[in-house]
């Protein structure tokens, strides 16, 4: 049996889940079913039930809702992460689909830092209390962060969050 | 006691099947019979160090097995994603990833952490979902 010409239709969904955070256009996804950008999105939107830039889109909407709830990374940042330039379509489109702009979908969940536990190690190093031994706090140091909000490698911030420090051994 | 002693995907090129899961995966063939008067060939491949599973793949039949339409229509539903997915697991993700990589297999996301342990897919040549997952400890922290 022929491979079915869908295959190659499947071919370029997956390089859209694959690759969305490149500048991916619907133009790349024609070349990688091989065929000419008209006939691809016709047949694409046959197979699959939507366009594919709608599909391309919904893939980085999703991928930015799951930054903003996971991750404390700025806005502006997450849009690029996800393979979008400019942030106001950005917003538009995902205030669109999630009811809500990506700012305040953020603030509807708990912050990041409160669910992303962080290494035991790092708990200990950054979460010991800065006193000194006759009672009185010293100056925070210039490095500790001081609104809790930085961005090391996904592991979320210790900072002043001394309880939440509930980080697996 | 009941156990799993094969699992099937449907393929449309047998040929292709097999050297994908063989050359390309590195699996085992586990048996390979053709069956001329019924135009029908039992193929069954698995993975080195557990003879005991394997995974059958099975070309789509004709008529009368399944009407013509209806044999076009499954392959069509395959090629589109819609068939079924394996899920195996391993010791190390990163490493069977790197491996497979370097053997061609196209992967559709990196190893990626999730709260169930690691895990990344890949498709077979017929559009078989994949999944390849290093189990670990259940921490809804994880997911990144």
């Amino acid at each position: 049996m022929a491979v079915p010409p869908a295959r190659h239709l499947l071919r370029a969904r997956d390089l859209a889940d694959r690759r969305y955070a490149e500048p991916l256009r619907v133009a790349d996804l024609a070349q990688e079913a091989g065929w000419s950008p008209a006939h691809f999105a016709r047949e694409f939107a046959r197979a699959f039930g939507e366009p594919p830039h709608q599909y391309l889109l919904t893939r980085r909407l999703e991928r930015a809702a799951t930054l903003l709830r996971d991750t404390d990374r700025p806005v502006t940042e997450i849009c690029h992460a996800v393979g979008l330039t400019s942030l106001g379509s950005f917003t538009s489109s995902f205030t669109r689909v999630y009811g809500l702009p990506p700012t305040a979908y953020r603030a509807s969940f708990p912050p990041a830092r409160r669910h992303v536990r962080i290494p035991a190690c790092v708990a200990k190093a950054y979460g010991r209390p800065s006193v000194s031994l006759d009672g009185a706090h010293k100056e925070a140091p210039e490095a500790r962060p001081r609104n809790g909000r930085t961005r090391n490698s996904g592991l979320g911030t210790a900072g002043s969050e001394k309880r939440s420090a509930a980080a697996r051994p | 006691m009941i156990r799993i002693a094969n699992t099937q995907f449907w393929v449309h090129d047998t040929e292709q099947a097999l050297d994908f899961w063989t050359r390309v995966v590195g699996w085992e063939v586990r048996a390979d019979v053709t069956m001329e008067e019924w135009n029908f060939r039992w193929l069954v491949v698995g993975p080195p160090g557990q003879p005991e599973v394997g995974l059958v793949l099975m070309p789509l039949p004709g008529p009368p097995m399944l009407e013509a339409d209806d044999s076009e229509q499954v392959a069509g539903l395959v090629a589109k994603g819609a068939g079924g997915t394996l899920f195996l697991e391993t010791d190390d993700c990163r490493a069977a990833y790197d491996e497979l990589a370097a053997r061609g297999v196209v992967f559709n996301d990196p190893p990626t952490p999730q709260p169930y342990g690691i895990d990344t897919s890949f498709r077979d040549p017929s559009g078989n979902n994949v999944r390849l997952t290093q189990v670990m400890e259940f921490d809804p922290a994880r997911a990144g």
